[in-house]
């Protein structure tokens, strides 16, 4: 039975029309095509008239088959799919002939585009004569999220799947959550302090009963598909039991290494070999730092077990918890299986750190050349100084302290081209937090140009400059060096046209934000993409910017690029909703556009030979293998299956099965011969 | 010095021609002046290094020329070795100073370091290497000026061996000769 087939010819207003003879397309689509029963044009196929065309043609003439030749599939496929399901014809029935994308655009001359047109049309109305109905595919959907990190980004990504009433598993690799927030001292353009505003925010995470913590905890693997991940989380032995410890803060107070480099306090400050990393840790509750540990150290040494080791036990002594205590130093690592449904990947930045990199500013030689993030520490009044401004050589306060802005950022001779967005800003907050502590003080910014886009921002920056004080000079430094007591520092002002010499006391280098050092691992456990500088990628720039290229996975936070925190806090509260969205239904419903390995009825079965190329191309692990069983339990025969949840249609099995085993619904030989013989044949 | 840059100027491809001689591609240079923060030189400059590159991408041809910056680099490469941006800077003074000589462009306030160098390459040139007493020789006859400068290190570098009185020819003077040629 022959189809009734309708084609539809979009003009796209001048887009197609002017390098298309959209008429002619239309006339010749019909001619020598008994099949083709119906042919127009229309100015915007897309707009609500162009699509009850399309309807009310259906209907009308009784189209059981549609080819719109308009724009790429990708803009409106779906939208003339769902025209057709409102007439009640399988929607699978309807193609898009790219006149656009892949002809007017690119072809200069009408007679070329109108030929070339003509073809396209031909070949999409020979696929749909082959076209088959297609149902969705349906999957359960488990109604949890998981959010890997327990930045501000993480946090609030929780906390906003959590107030929707859906369940979140939170993971953090350190002993607390807080992130880099939790770091700083105050936050642009408010000047607020950092931690008044992010500790409500994490105690709000605890105490949520729909949020699950898991600390001191990282991925171990990740399975599944949308709706349906299975995660492996590995809980690191915190030789701590979490159940137990009140954290009462009577082990940190007697444990005797006192000279660990904290890790929170980069490095400015000491903390003991048992601690919580800040006072406000969520949870306050204490991890032993197993490599600088005594106790641990003489047990690797001596090859025992830890709780063999006789040379300190000062915390397991000092712990009150009775009778069981609340310290086992010979925990191991546990694993915890979840189920979810959701992915959220809020795993952060670091900080620059690599100092060999600049061997000019000193490559960390000079102790009073140090990062912003250090600095945050300083002049926070949580910090080793408790907010007080000291360099860290000999701890007087600096009267002249230059910051250097762009180091590792807009640098591609030291492997970094990208601005890292935030620096201009908390720069100038620097000079005004150093202003507002050491009012005698000056502040000089190199910079080489001022970006501060945002609500308030330029406002801020002149601010730094105009009422406090900051001296800002347009140049680079190109070295600092140690001149007895003073740092000097040799820059220039391209305004003047002149080189600066500055005798400075401390140096502050704005240091650019980079990947997380493993970012490229979580990126391969999740499956999803990651540019060349290891930021984690979104699908599409504007339109899918928390969207991973695996779905069900999302992006929040500057695990996705430089960004400060007002747009880290809105990029999470997008993916969450976009959670909430995906955890809303039962089932979730997804293209019929997958891949199918033969079954065949006995002696044969399946006509796959279990050679498992196709699991090898797989870029989505969509292929399992499958026993077929005979009654009584053997096997009978070990062939290639496809996942549905996972396969996204691309076609790579099939292009490599061997034994023509694999069909992919909607795109299978049959359909894309008649294709090619459209074009070849005519 | 005042300069006003017209569209004259700036419609002009002088850095695509020192493009062309060079591979120097004066446009990723993004003005961060590291290079002049860090030149040894600088403060004899009249422009400083960041502003012949921008006089190169802006076309403003003349200035860069006749600019007494060039002849005063001294071919350290600290510029370039800093460069964020990986412009040879120091190589770009090289090509200028090629360019300025061609045009007869070349500063006249320079004109010592001009026949310093031309006294430099005529050694090279007869002997394959440089000749010190020969080469000072020559520079002093045409500059008389300079005649009495740096006498008195003269008799100290004699006596460390330093200068010879007879020139000392290389082996391969030929080959010397024939890169010569080739660079007319």
């Amino acid at each position: 039975m022959s189809k009734k087939i309708g084609v539809f010819v979009c003009h796209c207003g001048t887009n197609i029309s002017a390098t298309v003879d959209v008429e002619k397309v239309a006339e010749e689509a019909k001619k020598n095509n008994p099949g083709v029963s119906y042919t127009t044009t229309y100015k915007y196929m897309c707009s609500d008239p162009g699509q009850k065309l399309l309807r009310d043609k259906i209907k009308e003439e009784g189209l059981d088959g549609v080819v719109v030749a308009a724009c790429s599939p990708k803009m409106h496929e779906h939208t003339f799919r769902n025209a057709a399901i409102k007439t009640g014809l399988n929607p699978y029935h309807v193609e898009i002939s790219n006149l656009r994308e892949q002809c007017s655009w690119v072809h200069p001359d009408k007679p070329t585009g109108t030929e070339k047109s003509i073809d396209l049309v031909r070949m999409m109305t020979e696929k749909t004569r082959k076209d088959k109905s297609l149902n969705p595919i349906k999957v359960p959907v488990t109604k949890r999220a998981l959010v890997i990190g327990g930045g501000i980004a993480g946090i609030q990504a929780a906390l906003d799947i959590a107030d929707g009433g859906q369940e979140v598993i939170m993971v953090e690799r350190e002993a607390s959550i807080g992130g880099h927030m939790a770091q700083l001292s105050e936050t642009f353009p408010t000047l607020d302090c950092s931690q008044c505003i992010m500790t409500p925010k994490m105690v709000e995470a605890a105490q949520h009963e729909n949020i699950t913590m898991h600390t001191w905890s990282e991925i171990e693997s990740v399975d599944g598909y949308i709706g349906n991940f299975d995660v492996k989380i590995r809980k690191k032995a915190r030789s701590v039991d979490l159940d137990l410890c009140t954290g009462c803060s009577s082990c940190w107070q007697v444990c005797p290494c006192k000279k660990i480099k904290s890790e929170f306090d980069m490095g400015m400050g000491n903390r003991t070999a048992i601690y919580i990393p800040f006072p406000q840790a969520i949870p306050s509750k204490p991890v032993i730092d197993r490599e600088n540990c005594i106790l641990f150290k003489d047990a690797r040494k001596k090859n025992i077990k830890p709780n063999d080791s006789k040379v300190c036990r000062k915390c397991i002594d000092a712990c009150p918890i009775a009778p069981v205590k609340a310290i086992d130093y010979n925990q191991v690592d546990e694993i915890v299986e979840e189920k979810v449904g959701a992915i959220i990947v809020a795993t952060g930045y670091k900080e620059l750190d690599d100092t060999s990199l600049y061997g000019e500013y000193g490559g960390g030689k000079y102790k009073d050349v140090i990062t912003g993030l250090q600095f945050e520490r300083l002049a926070s009044a949580s910090g080793p100084t408790e907010g007080a401004i000291k360099r860290p050589s000999d701890g007087k306060e600096p009267e002249i302290v230059v910051f250097i802005q762009c180091v590792g950022s807009r640098d591609p001779a030291k492997g970094c081209s990208y601005c890292s967005k935030t620096c201009c800003m908390y720069t100038a907050k620097h000079t005004m937090l150093f202003k507002h502590k050491v009012h005698h003080g000056h502040a000089f910014v190199f910079y080489i140009d001022i970006r501060c886009a945002g609500k308030g921002y330029e406002e801020f920056s002149q601010r730094a400059i105009e009422e406090e004080g900051a001296t800002y000079l347009r140049g680079r430094v190109s070295r600092i060096y140690k001149k007895g007591e003073k740092l000097v520092v040799l820059g220039a002002d391209t305004l003047t046209g002149s080189v600066v010499e500055i005798e400075a006391d401390m140096v502050v280098l704005a240091s650019a934000m980079k990947a997380q050092d493993d970012a490229t691992k979580i990126a391969q456990a999740v499956y999803i993409q990651y540019d060349k500088d290891k930021f984690l990628s979104e699908i599409h720039p504007k339109l899918k910017p928390v969207e991973s290229s695996s779905a069900g996975i999302f992006l929040a936070g500057t695990c996705q690029g430089p960004k400060d925190i007002p747009e880290t806090v809105a990029q999470a509260g997008a993916a969450a909703s976009k959670v909430l969205a995906l955890l809303s239904a039962d089932e979730l419903e997804r293209e019929p556009v997958v891949a199918k390995v033969d079954r065949s009825p006995p002696p044969v079965f399946s006509t796959c030979i279990g050679c498992f190329y196709c699991q090898k191309v797989c870029p989505y692990s969509a292929i399992e293998s499958e026993d077929i069983k005979a009654r009584d339990g053997s096997v009978i025969k070990t062939v290639a299956r496809v996942n549905e949840g996972l396969c996204q249609g691309c076609g790579l099995c099939a292009a490599t099965c061997r034994s023509k085993s694999v069909e992919l619904a909607g795109f299978n030989d049959e359909q894309i011969y008649a294709e090619i013989n459209a074009l070849e044949f005519n | 010095m005042k300069i006003k840059i017209t569209t004259k100027e700036l419609k002009s491809d002088f850095a695509e021609e020192v493009k062309k001689r060079s591979g120097i591609d004066v446009k990723k240079c993004y003005q961060c002046g590291k290079c002049t923060a860090g030149c040894p030189v600088a403060y004899e400059m009249d422009y400083m290094p960041n502003q012949i590159i921008r006089f190169v991408q802006i076309g403003a041809r003349r200035e860069a020329l006749t600019s007494r910056t060039i002849w005063l680099c001294a071919s350290c490469i600290t510029c370039t070795t800093r460069c964020p941006k990986e412009v040879k800077i120091a190589e770009l003074m090289d090509v200028l100073r090629e360019m300025s000589l061609e045009e007869g462009l070349a500063n006249p306030l320079e004109k010592n370091i001009t026949t310093f160098h031309e006294a430099f390459l005529n050694s090279v040139k007869k002997h394959g290497r440089i000749s010190e007493i020969g080469m000072i020789q020559e520079y002093k006859m045409k500059r008389p000026k300079t005649a009495m400068q740096d006498l008195l290190v003269g008799p100290q570098m004699l006596s460390k061996g330093k200068l010879s009185f007879l020139p000392h020819n290389i082996k391969g003077k030929n080959a010397i000769k024939k890169i010569f040629e080739k660079c007319k």
